[in-house]
């Protein structure tokens, strides 16, 4: 962004401003998602763009803008932490949503768990804690 | 470029945490409200991280890390917390 941008510089420019924009419209995305999806998974599956791509994008035009190696690795280990806990969080949110009824039944086409969670229930381990 | 860039961003980030509060305000359930302020975090690291590669500086980096690692701690517990407290309702 410097007043003598020229030629890669303005490219690189030109890129970080597309990411930078891009990455936001991902919360705007997850915001309208999240105010106009009628149950909790549909929710979930909005909630987790700026988590992942648009955290992505973001940092992506970090490294662009400093030009300095060493950013690449502290900006690699917050992405793939990133991508490591937001799948643990995902799991504990949809099965106490599915364990406490959030949502509607009727509006799934299959149901797999459900009988899982019945054989639990009727069985075995008393303490199954599926 | 740069200021066009600040204030895009600034508008529609603004616009995507007013959203994920209405969401807390009015969430019907309490899982709701805690997968809303994930969003909000989500919202404030890009915020941070915007702040950074137009600015050009590093100060708020380790800030964005510890967030990634430690960040899903919250809806954990809160979501363990939401299906023991139901089962008890059920049993009782």
């Amino acid at each position: 962004m410097s007043p003598d941008a020229t030629g890669v510089d303005a490219v690189i420019d030109a890129v970080t401003a597309v990411f930078l924009v891009v990455g936001a419209l991902m919360s705007l995305g997850a915001a309208i998602g999240l105010l106009r999806f009628p149950d909790l998974m549909s929710r979930m599956h909005a909630a987790t763009k700026p988590q992942v791509l648009g955290l992505f994008l973001m940092l992506a035009a970090i490294g662009l803008q400093m030009r300095t190696w060493w950013v690449w690795p502290v900006l690699l280990v917050a992405w793939i932490f990133q991508l490591l806990t937001a799948p643990v969080s995902a799991h504990m949110v949809g099965r106490s949503a599915y364990r406490t009824k959030h949502g509607h039944r009727e509006m799934l086409t299959k149901d797999e768990l459900e009988a899982v969670v019945q054989r639990a229930a009727a069985g075995q381990e008393p303490g199954d804690d599926r | 470029m740069k200021e066009i860039v600040l204030i895009v961003t600034a508008v529609i980030l603004s616009l995507a945490a007013a959203g994920a509060i209405v969401r807390i305000a009015i969430g019907p359930s309490l899982l709701d409200r805690v997968l809303a302020s994930d969003v909000l975090l989500a919202i404030l690291g890009a915020a941070l991280a915007i702040d950074m590669a137009l600015n050009h500086h590093l100060n708020n980096l380790m800030l964005l890390v510890a967030l990634a690692v430690i960040g899903f701690i919250g809806s954990v517990t809160v979501a363990r917390f939401v299906a023991e407290r139901r089962e008890q309702n059920n049993e009782s």
